[in-house]
């Protein structure tokens, strides 16, 4: 500090220069710090946001411009089996892989909040599956659920005796779908736990002492304390799980691609085998422009759930 | 007065039972079994993944002579083939400089904006902070299409530098999130003292507001760091020639050949590209876990 109060005078001595006082033009300053962020995100983000959305619209292919062909695409859609089956699954994948995730973060990091030693190595190691690669820890999945050689098979068969059988984890539908959700879940749940814990701790012990004074059980202190507590955190946490669910594509083109018989597509990964692989670029943006009405949804959630937490905190806070 | 009475007894009565909530097996079968069932769950996959990639083919495709879960006779074979016979090394070092081209981009875009959104105060700084955000929102799923003919039309398809451009597009809006956060938690006292003894805006962003937001620049820094080492999506449809791909990409579709899997080459691959983060994870965890929740919050 003392060298700053210090320095400044000889600086100031040096001012006259055009190009310092140009930088010190507050509108000059403010557009020049904004340019670099918004220039990127313009160009990078938005305008293919739009592109995105002209193309939905264009019978475009890889290599040959497009013309304009209206809601074509749509109707195509509407009347392909592929892509419905594609919107089953991804609502399905996102409800059932958010339940989990939730269900499981919320307990862990429950767990988390008690006091026990070692705790900071812990949250760190809860941490990994989230920070390691998705695709590289897919892979491991897919090792995993092997049709000869998984080690969940062998724990079933050889160990326990459970079963008779090798359960063929990716060859059928419904066991593809399940197995690609218990992956997706392993990866979500560390940054749930995580988050939910930052929430958990803060709120204030005294609320627990109130109630515990007042004699609620352990029960009545989750249900009418914690949960409350924690519904803005929720809201916000769950909107974002929500929309990164829903447009998944690492972990479903790592273990499956989509297979068998194209039973665990998601939107996502349709448009990239529909649009890159298959060139048709149009029909591919259509079909990501499709998951946008659900996203907005997501959203619409995620401002809702702001709104209640101000409402929370009441006029104290700010 | 019976009231009091029966309100007593109620206290009584819970606190007891709080006291053996907190004590001995109930606390062993309520917080660490499912703690310890958590933490087997959550690091299984990766165990798995080290020891597949310690292991003879023999052993791996064996699980009567051999236990599985342990290795009898371990070998550097699968990750001598990776290092010798593969690009790998050459996945690491595209991986690495991207990773890095992005995060230098994002840090400096980023911390500009955030200074400028949070200190410089202009009318509609609030906006253009709520739409940095609702960048966050937009997912890379419905934006690689389009992007792809971006990429193509500026030349770029085929190089990493396509992807440090482009990895900026997930990267600023959580960065200047991030770094708001921290700007607003440094006195604005400061700033007005080196005002009034004649700084210039960039001289106090430099060596005031900089410096004491330290914290949260090597917060942001790893985490866009992790983030476009992991990224996915956009290398898979951006890069072509397998010298160029990184690590992700590279493992899937390069290493991924015939109808054989090379199990142990795929794991070691795995293994050896998730070190890189986890060792940076593991340095700066604090720093993860405060920038996570950190955003969260926000």
């Amino acid at each position: 500090m003392s060298v700053t109060t210090l320095s400044s005078p000889a600086l100031a001595q040096r001012q006259p220069n055009w190009i310092v006082r140009l930088f010190d033009y507050k509108p000059f300053l403010i557009a020049m710090c904004l340019a670099p962020a918004l220039g990127l995100l313009a160009v990078f983000l938005t305008y293919p946001l739009g592109l995105g959305v002209w193309l939905a619209f264009t019978d475009t292919t890889i290599g040959r411009r497009g013309i304009f062909v209206g809601l074509e695409n749509f109707q195509y859609l509407l009347t392909d089996p592929l892509w419905w089956n594609a919107v089953f699954y991804s609502v399905f994948y996102t409800a059932v892989a958010t339940f989990g995730k939730f269900a499981l973060g919320f307990w862990l990091a429950l767990l988390l909040n008690n006091h026990f030693p070692f705790k900071s190595v812990l949250r760190a190691i809860v941490l990994l599956p989230w920070i390691v690669p998705t695709v590289l820890s897919a892979l491991a999945f897919w090792w995993i659920y092997d049709p000869q050689f998984s080690i969940i098979s062998y724990l079933l068969v050889d160990v326990l005796h459970w079963k008779s059988t090798n359960i063929d984890f990716l060859g059928s539908p419904w066991p593809a779908r399940f197995s690609l959700i218990a992956a997706n879940i392993w990866r979500g749940i560390p940054f749930v736990a995580i988050s939910l814990l930052a929430g958990l701790q803060t709120i204030s012990p005294s609320l627990y002492e109130a109630a515990m004074l007042d004699g609620a059980s352990g029960w009545q202190r989750f249900r009418y304390i914690t949960f409350p507590m924690m519904m803005p955190i929720l809201a916000i946490v769950m909107t974002f799980s929500i929309i990164f669910t829903f447009t998944d594509f690492q972990l479903v083109y790592a273990i499956t691609r989509g297979g068998p018989v194209n039973s665990t597509h998601l939107l996502a990964t349709l448009a990239f085998q529909r649009g890159i692989a298959g060139g048709e670029l149009g029909e591919g943006a259509a079909i990501a422009v499709s998951m946008i009405p659900f996203l907005v949804f997501a959203t619409l959630f995620s401002y809702f759930g702001l709104a209640r937490r101000k409402w929370q905190q009441g006029e104290a806070n700010d | 007065m019976t009231d009091t009475v029966a309100q007593g007894t109620a206290v009584a009565k819970a606190a007891p039972d709080t006291m053996a909530w907190d004590s001995g097996l109930r606390r062993l079968m309520m917080i660490y079994l499912p703690l310890g069932c958590f933490v087997l769950i959550l690091l299984f996959p990766f165990y798995w993944m080290a020891v597949t990639s310690f292991k003879p083919n023999a052993e791996l495709m064996n699980y009567r002579d051999h236990n599985p879960f342990w290795i009898s006779s371990p070998t550097l074979a699968h990750i001598k083939h990776l290092l010798f016979n593969t690009a790998y090394p050459h996945w690491l070092k595209t991986t690495m400089l991207v990773a890095i081209g992005s995060t230098t981009l994002s840090l400096i875009a980023s911390t500009l904006a955030a200074y400028a959104i949070e200190r410089l105060r202009f009318r509609g700084s609030p906006y253009v902070g709520l739409g940095i955000y609702l960048a966050y929102l937009v997912p890379p799923s419905i934006l690689f299409i389009p992007l792809a003919t971006v990429v193509v039309q500026f030349g770029l398809f085929d190089s990493p530098l396509a992807l440090i451009l482009v990895y900026p597009t997930f990267l600023v809006p959580f960065c200047t999130w991030l770094l708001i956060g921290y700007f607003k938690s440094i006195p604005y006292e400061l700033e007005e003292c080196a005002l009034v003894d004649g700084a210039t805006r960039l001289q106090i962003l430099r060596r005031i507001t900089l410096p004491l937001a330290v914290p949260g620049l090597i917060s942001a820094g790893i985490f866009s760091f992790t983030l476009s080492w992991n990224e996915f999506i956009y290398a898979l449809a951006f890069i072509q020639s397998g010298a160029n791909k990184t690590v992700p990409v590279a493992i899937l579709t390069e290493l991924v050949t015939g109808d054989v899997y090379q199990w142990g080459a795929l794991m070691a691959g795995s293994l050896l590209g998730s070190l890189p983060v986890a060792i940076f994870y593991s340095l700066f965890v604090d720093y993860y876990v405060s920038s996570l929740t950190g955003a969260v919050k926000e």
